[in-house]
């Protein structure tokens, strides 16, 4: 701490609160401790997450002999019970097959209202894409009792495909509300010139709009396929049998048996559950940022 | 403009044909764009939200079609300590949990609002409690909330020597419904502190250098500069945080299905107990429509609210 003179007389100009601290390490104090605890304990949950399910179970439950913060024999038992023992890859194809048809089909119902209301303007298209945004606010609580019964209507109960037309409904309104936003960020002229030269309105969406809107595809893309992947009370209410189960719902209901716990296998069964959305979530983590962020400036 | 007639695909390919000039006729058009959403979301969101309004006054049980009951599930409701008792947990979790939300997740978008190396890096691990999917972590919890080997309790007991008994985190009433709301905490940060980010970082630096120069606290700046800015997005925040609390299920679900003796029962766990589980449609319809008249107050008093404040401190922008 040599430098705290020299410091503090630079920065001592601005007001008197300053020169009582060494403005280095009130920024330690203030910003980086602050955050290394936010970091902390947004991050342990994950860690113990991890750590749990590569324990042996002799570790896993004797904190008098072991460390309980570290691993001293890793084992891989868990995650192998988990995959060869346990109906776990199916329920991963599931969640992936639901993700992704739920994905798709939200981004081809919304781009295409999206670009109604926001490029083809009609009388009213406001009030369209109000009530849109308003259906993004009923919760799916509230609506999954009336939804079971008109699920067992169409005779999709028990079936992924019941996921796949049910989860749009919070997919469409969060995406059209995204996409209106990103429709609005592309010159109007150019679509004009498109006119002017002869394309027909469906020429222009397919060439020119669509291809300029891809990062805004792509974002609305990844929350789709991040919350469809969380969904959890439609697929707890409208699948009963076990290979049609999503990730979450077939840990909670088909690896929680008895009074004991496997603990290390409910650990590994979340961990793998979560690594997908991670990993998508990581390699687009600029657009989600940066659409999240431009989605709330709206 | 005359080839429309020749049977050659090559030249019929490359002219509009009717359906592309259907396509272009702009009526037409759009309600072909808005035909899919609005259809999902008449069928699947419209039409369930009306049926389960109906359902609500019917004793329709599953595999049986009810018949009108009027008020008779509300007046039952009305009477059954469980239904009160979820009233009041839903409300209690909400408040308690909306404001350690806003609390500790603006405090966390201010300090992430500073410049610093690895801010981008940082802004996304930041963000994983939200990505992840709810029951996951939630798992994760249940299992820090372990009543023999919680590690919170081998802290405090072993490693800290504060106290002498591990904590029942999850087996009584009250540490269970205070260990869900910092769950949904946890969870919440994020989200609420990368939106206020968003909304910090479109405050013009020169309204703080003018501040500064007129030697402005950093509480005063705060106070009467990032507060009044960020009430319009605050209100937004805050309305989606209490409606997406209040209805929560999957933490609850998760961790403690309602227990112990139905101390954390939600109104949307308690309605998915009586509701699928139970068999009680009407009942179930009931509890979930329930919701409704809180959602609307929590809605207007906190967009209404803040919104209000924004005008009273001059704030005319969109």
């Amino acid at each position: 701490m040599t430098d705290v003179a020299a410091q503090s007389t630079n920065a001592a100009s601005a007001t008197p609160d300053t020169m009582a601290w060494d403005s280095r390490a009130r920024r330690a104090m203030m910003i980086y401790l602050p955050l290394a605890c936010f970091v902390l304990i947004l991050l342990f949950p994950f860690y113990w997450m991890a750590i749990t399910s590569f324990k042996p179970n002799a570790e896993l439950l004797n904190y008098k002999q072991h460390n309980p913060f570290w691993i001293s024999s890793p084992t891989l038992a868990h995650i192998k019970h988990l995959l060869f023992d346990t109906a776990y890859p199916t329920w991963l194809k599931t969640t992936m097959f639901v993700a992704i048809g739920s994905t798709f089909l939200s981004l081809f119902a919304s781009t295409l209202a999206a670009y109604a209301i926001e490029r083809l303007r009609f009388r009213g298209s406001p009030y369209v894409g109000l009530g849109i945004y308003l259906a993004y606010l009923v919760p799916p609580s509230i609506l999954f009792i009336p939804l079971a019964t008109v699920i067992v209507q169409f005779g999709l109960f028990d079936s992924p495909m019941a996921l796949i037309l049910v989860y749009p409904t919070f997919l469409v309104p969060f995406c059209t509300w995204l996409l209106i936003g990103y429709f609005k960020s592309i010159p109007y002229e150019l679509e004009e010139c498109a006119l002017v030269d002869g394309a027909t309105r469906l020429q222009i969406l397919r060439r020119i709009t669509l291809p300029l809107a891809v990062p805004g595809l792509i974002s609305a893309g990844i929350f789709s396929f991040t919350l469809s992947w969380n969904e959890f009370i439609y697929a707890l209410a409208f699948i009963q049998s076990g290979a049609n189960k999503t990730v979450p719902v077939a840990i909670l209901t088909e690896l929680v048996t008895g009074d004991v716990y496997q603990w290390g296998a409910l650990m590994a069964g979340s961990l793998l559950g979560s690594l997908p959305v991670a990993l998508f979530y990581s390699l687009f983590v600029d657009y989600y940022v940066s659409s999240l962020t431009g989605a709330v400036k709206e | 403009m005359s080839v429309t007639t020749l049977p050659s695909r090559g030249i019929a390919l490359r002219q509009p044909g009717w359906i592309a000039r259907l396509f272009d006729y702009k009526p037409f058009l759009i309600v072909m764009c808005l035909a899919p959403a609005i259809g999902l979301l008449t069928v699947f969101l419209t039409y369930p939200l009306g049926l389960g309004v109906w359902l609500a006054f019917t004793d329709t049980t599953i595999g049986q079609r009810g018949i009108f009951i009027g008020l008779e599930n509300f007046q039952y409701l009305w009477t059954d300590p469980l239904w009160w008792g979820a009233v009041f947990y839903s409300v209690f979790y909400t408040a308690i949990a909306t404001f350690g939300k806003f609390a500790l997740g603006f405090w966390l978008a201010l300090l992430l609002n500073n410049h610093f190396p690895l801010k981008s890096l940082l802004r996304a691990i930041v963000l994983l409690p939200w990505i992840v999917p709810t029951v996951l972590s939630a798992l994760a919890f249940w299992w820090i909330y372990d009543p023999q080997f919680s590690i919170i309790s081998y802290l405090l007991v072993d490693v800290l020597h504060i106290r002498s008994t591990n904590i029942d985190f999850l087996g009584t009433p009250w540490p269970a419904r205070f260990s869900l709301i910092a769950a949904n905490i946890w969870r919440g940060i994020p989200f609420v502190a990368i939106s206020l980010l968003a909304g910090l970082q479109t405050i013009s630096p020169s309204l703080y250098e003018a501040a500064m120069l007129d030697g402005a606290t950093a509480w005063q700046r705060f106070r009467y500069i990032t507060l009044p800015m960020m009430m319009p997005i605050l209100a937004i925040v805050m309305t989606f945080s209490i409606i997406f609390t209040f209805t929560d299920f999957q933490l609850v679900y998760a961790i403690t299905r309602g227990g112990p003796v139905n101390s954390t029962h939600l109104l949307a766990t308690l309605a998915f107990q009586r509701g699928i589980a139970g068999g009680e449609l009407g009942e179930g319809a009931a509890i979930a429509v329930s919701m409704i008249p809180f959602l609307v107050f929590a809605t207007l008093f906190s967009y209404f609210g803040l919104a209000r404040r924004k005008w009273q401190q001059g704030e005319a922008n969109d």
